[in-house]
C-alpha cells in the first residue's frame, strides 16, 4: 500500500518541457531514499495549466507544485516525500496564503471551471484501465447494455441536449437517430480527432489524459446506432494521444470491454486507430472518411449524409473527441443533470484551449453561458505586461473574433453565431492592443491557402485571390474599391464551396471586417498600421533632439543603413532599412521611433 | 467481462488503491507522523508504514495519514498526532510499529485514546 501518490503530467506540453526526465529523476531519487515501496509515481494527462509545466501534485496532501525542474527533484524527494515538509518555493503562487496552502480548486484558474470532459484529466493514470474504472469508467457502457435499450440510449443523449463539440454545433443525439434508422448490414463509428486548427489542443488533451472514455463512448455510440466497428481517426502529429489510445484499446479487448459478445449482451464492437498525415481539410467529415478508405484526403459533397451514406458508403455516425468525451457520464447522471448545466439552447460544458496574450496560458472547461470576460480576466489571469484586451479569435480559421466590446456575451452556440462569430472547436486566440486585425486575416488566410485541398475553384483559386488582396492591403498598395471587392469575393467563396473549409475560409476576414474596418481603412487611406505590425508601412527614424551620437545603433544595424558620425546626430537611410527594429531595441536614449 | 458485478470488483478494488488521492476535506481524521531528522533516526519511518498498512488492510474511509516536521521534543521521537474534527488533538511518543497497530484498532476505530502512549503519561 502506497502512502503517497505523486502525480506528474505527462501531457504535451509538459513532456515538452521535459516531466518524462523528471518522472525517471522522481523515481531513482525515490528508490534511492528507499521509498519505492511507499511513494508511487503516476504520469497523468493534463492537468490544464500548461503555462506553469510541468506540473506536480503530491498526495495525500494535494500539494501543487509547478515549473519544476529535473534539479528540484532531490529536494522535493528528501523534505517533502521524506520528511513531510512543503516545498514552499515551488508550489503555485496562488495556492500559498499567509496562513495556509489552498486546494487547488480554490485558485482563480480552477474555481470557475467545471470539468465533464476533462474529468478524468490529471486525475487518473491514462494507461492503466483500471484507475479508469475506479472512477465509474465503463459503467455507462454496461448500464447500456444490460438495462436499456439502443431507441432509450438515444433518448438520453436527445434529452441531455448535446451538441457536436467539433464547432458545428448540430444535436448529437438526432445526429445518432438519423443513423439507427438506416438499415444496412455494416454500420461504422467515426471518432474525429484530426484537430487542425493553429493553437487547439483539447482533443489531444482528451486522448492523452483519459482515452478509455472515447473507447467507452464509441462503443455506447455503436450500439445504439447498430454499429459494430469504429474508427479513431487521430493526427500522427500526436504520438503520445495515439500511443495512449492504442494502449486503451489494447486493454479493453483484454479485459472484454471491446470485442465479441460485450457484457453477455450479444452486441460485439471493436475499434481501430487511423492516423491522419497531417491535412486540415481530412478534419472535414466526409473528406476525413475518404481518407481513412485509404483515398487522397478531399471532400464528397452531401448530400449523401454520412448517415445514410459515409464509410465504405455505409451507414456512419461521426463525432468529435469532446462530444465523445460527454456520453459516459450524460448515461450515468442522467439528461437532466446535463440539460441543468449551460444556456437554453447550449447545454452542459465546452472546453477551450486558451492560447495567445494570456497569463494561463491552458486547457480550460466551463459551463455554457459563461462570459469571455470572465474566461479572459479571471480564469486566464489577464493579459500580461498591462496590455490592453483587443479582441479573442475563436474556431481558427473557420471562425472569426469577438471584440472587446462584446466581452460580456455569454458563451453559446446561437450567441456567438449572432454576432457573426463562432463557436468552432475550441481554440481561443486572445490578442492585444499590438496585433494587428488585417494581419491576423492574413495568418488565416495563408493557412487556408496552404491546407485548401484543391478539389473545388472558390476555394482553391478564391482563398488565393483574397490573400493576395489582404497583402495588397497590408503593403498599403490597396484602394477603398478593393475593400469592396474583398467582401464580395468573400460572401462568393462562402456560398459556392464545396466543404466546410472553403465555407468558412473567409470568417476571419469577414469577422475582422466587421469589428475592425477602420484598421483596414487606415491600411488603405493612411497608409498606416495602427497596431504597428505591417512592415511595408512603418518607417524607423531618429529624434534629432534625443540622440546623443553613441554609434550603438549603428554598430548593431544589420543592413547599414544608419549613418553618422560618434557624438553627432545619425540617420537612418530608409532605402536601406529592413524595419527589423534592432535599433529600436538597442537605443538607450528613445531616439529611435516606430510611425 | 459478462456482468457488472465483475466490473463493480474491479472497481472497487481499484478505488483502494487509490484512496490517497481522494480529497477528504476537513471531515477527515488526520495522522500525522513526525518525519524531520530526529523522528526518522527514531524509527519513525515503520511507523508510518505500520499506519498506512493497518489502514489500508482495515479499509478505513476518511482516514489520512501524513507526514510532518520536527515539533521540538525530539526526546520522544517517534511522535504522532491524531487529529479528528471536533475533538482534542491527541498526542503519541515513543511510538513503534506495535503501537501503531494498536492506536489504529483502540483509537481510530474503537473511538478510545490510549493514554498510556501519550505524551501526557510520558511526562509525569
Amino acid at each position: 500500500m502506497y502512502r503517497s501518490h505523486v502525480l506528474v503530467c505527462g501531457g504535451t506540453g509538459c513532456t515538452s518541457s521535459n516531466s518524462l526526465a523528471i518522472i525517471d529523476a522522481l523515481e531513482s531519487e525515490i528508490a534511492k531514499k528507499g521509498l519505492q515501496e511507499e511513494v508511487k509515481v503516476v504520469r497523468t494527462g493534463c492537468f490544464g495549466l500548461c503555462a506553469l509545466g510541468p506540473i506536480m501534485i503530491v498526495y495525500p496532501e494535494g500539494s501543487f507544485y509547478s515549473q519544476v525542474k529535473v534539479e528540484d527533484v532531490p529536494e522535493i524527494v528528501e523534505e517533502h516525500l521524506l520528511k513531510g515538509r512543503l516545498v514552499k518555493r515551488l508550489l503555485y503562487d496562488e495556492t500559498v496564503t499567509m496562513e495556509d496552502v489552498k486546494s487547488l480548486q480554490e485558485t482563480d484558474f480552477y474555481k470557475k471551471q467545471h470539468r465533464v470532459a476533462l474529468r478524468n484529466c490529471g486525475v487518473i493514470d491514462p494507461e492503466n484501465i483500471e484507475e479508469y474504472i475506479a472512477f465509474d469508467g465503463y459503467m455507462a457502457l454496461a448500464k447500456c447494455l444490460k438495462e436499456l435499450t439502443p431507441a432509450e440510449v438515444i433518448q438520453i443523449v436527445k434529452d441531455s441536449g448535446l451538441r457536436g463539440r467539433g464547432g458545428g454545433g448540430f444535436p448529437t443525439g438526432l445526429k445518432w437517430s438519423f443513423t439507427a434508422a438506416n438499415e444496412a448490414d455494416q454500420k461504422y463509428v467515426v471518432c474525429n480527432a484530426d484537430e487542425g486548427d493553429p493553437g487547439a489542443f483539447m482533443d489531444r488533451s482528451v486522448l492523452e489524459g483519459d482515452p478509455h472514455c472515447i473507447v467507452e463512448a464509441m462503443t455506447i455510440c455503436g450500439y445504439a446506432t447498430g454499429a459494430t466497428e469504429g474508427y479513431v481517426y487521430v493526427r500522427a502529429e500526436y504520438p503520445i494521444a495515439v500511443k495512449r489510445l492504442k494502449i486503451a484499446i489494447k486493454q479493453a479487448r483484454e479485459y472484454g470491454l471491446l470485442g465479441k459478445n460485450i457484457f453477455d449482451s450479444g452486441f460485439d464492437f471493436d475499434l481501430h486507430v487511423r492516423l491522419g498525415a497531417g491535412a486540415f481539410v481530412c478534419g472535414e467529415e466526409t473528406a476525413l472518411m475518404t481518407s481513412i478508405e485509404g483515398n487522397r484526403g478531399e471532400p464528397r459533397p452531401r448530400p449523401p449524409y454520412p448517415a445514410v451514406k459515409g464509410l465504405f458508403r455505409k451507414p456512419t455516425t461521426e463525432n468529435n473527441v469532446e462530444t465523445f468525451a460527454n456520453i459516459p457520464q450524460i448515461i450515468l447522471k442522467g439528461a437532466d443533470w446535463f440539460a441543468s448545466m449551460g444556456t437554453e439552447k447550449s447545454k452542459g460544458t465546452k472546453v477551450f484551449a486558451l492560447g495567445g496574450k494570456i497569463k494561463n496560458t491552458g486547457l480550460v472547461e466551463i459551463p455554457m453561458g459563461t462570459t469571455l470576460r470572465e474566461i479572459i480576466e479571471e480564469i486566464g489571469g489577464g493579459i500580461p505586461n498591462g496590455k490592453k484586451f483587443k479582441a479573442a479569435q475563436t474556431g481558427g480559421p473557420s471562425g472569426g473574433c469577438i471584440p472587446a466590446s462584446l466581452m460580456d456575451t455569454p458563451i453559446d452556440y446561437d450567441n456567438l453565431t449572432a454576432i457573426g462569430c463562432m463557436m468552432g472547436s475550441g481554440g481561443l486566440i486572445v490578442m492585444d492592443e499590438d496585433n494587428c486585425m488585417v494581419d491576423i486575416a492574413k495568418f488565416f488566410l495563408n493557412f487556408t491557402v496552404d491546407e485548401s485541398c484543391g478539389k473545388c475553384t472558390p476555394c482553391r483559386v478564391g482563398t488565393k485571390r483574397l490573400l493576395e488582396m489582404l497583402d495588397k492591403i497590408t503593403a498599403g498598395k490597396a484602394t477603398m474599391e478593393d475593400l469592396d471587392k474583398l467582401e464580395d469575393l468573400c460572401n462568393y467563396i462562402k456560398a459556392n464551396s464545396l466543404c466546410g473549409l472553403g465555407q468558412t475560409a473567409p470568417n476571419p476576414v469577414l469577422a475582422t471586417l466587421k469589428f475592425f474596418r477602420e484598421e483596414y481603412v487606415a491600411h488603405i487611406q493612411d497608409k498606416k498600421c495602427p497596431a504597428g505590425v505591417c512592415k511595408a508601412l512603418m518607417t524607423y527614424s531618429i529624434e534629432a533632439d534625443k540622440c546623443r551620437g553613441c554609434t550603438a545603433c549603428a554598430r548593431k544595424c544589420p543592413a547599414g543603413a544608419i549613418e553618422g558620425k560618434v557624438k553627432e546626430v545619425h540617420t537612418i537611410n530608409t532605402d536601406k532599412c529592413i524595419k527589423c527594429g534592432v535599433c529600436l531595441e538597442t537605443c538607450k536614449f528613445g531616439a529611435v521611433v516606430k510611425k | 467481462m459478462k456482468t457488472i458485478e465483475e466490473l463493480m470488483a474491479i472497481r472497487e478494488n481499484a478505488k483502494k488503491k487509490m484512496t490517497v488521492r481522494e480529497d477528504t476535506g476537513d471531515e477527515a481524521t488526520r495522522i500525522v507522523v513526525g518525519m524531520a531528522t530526529c523522528g526518522i533516526a527514531a524509527g519513525a519511518r515503520p511507523v508510518l508504514n505500520a499506519f498506512v498498512d493497518e489502514i489500508a488492510k482495515r479499509d478505513l474511509k476518511g482516514v489520512t495519514v501524513s507526514q510532518t516536521g520536527c515539533i521540538g521534543m525530539c526526546q520522544y521521537e517517534p511522535i504522532v498526532e491524531v487529529l479528528e474534527p471536533g475533538k482534542e488533538k491527541v498526542t503519541y511518543v515513543k511510538m513503534t510499529a506495535e503501537k501503531a497497530v494498536k492506536v489504529v484498532n483502540d483509537h481510530i476505530v474503537n473511538g478510545n485514546p490510549i493514554v498510556d502512549f501519550t505524551v501526557g503519561a510520558a511526562t509525569k
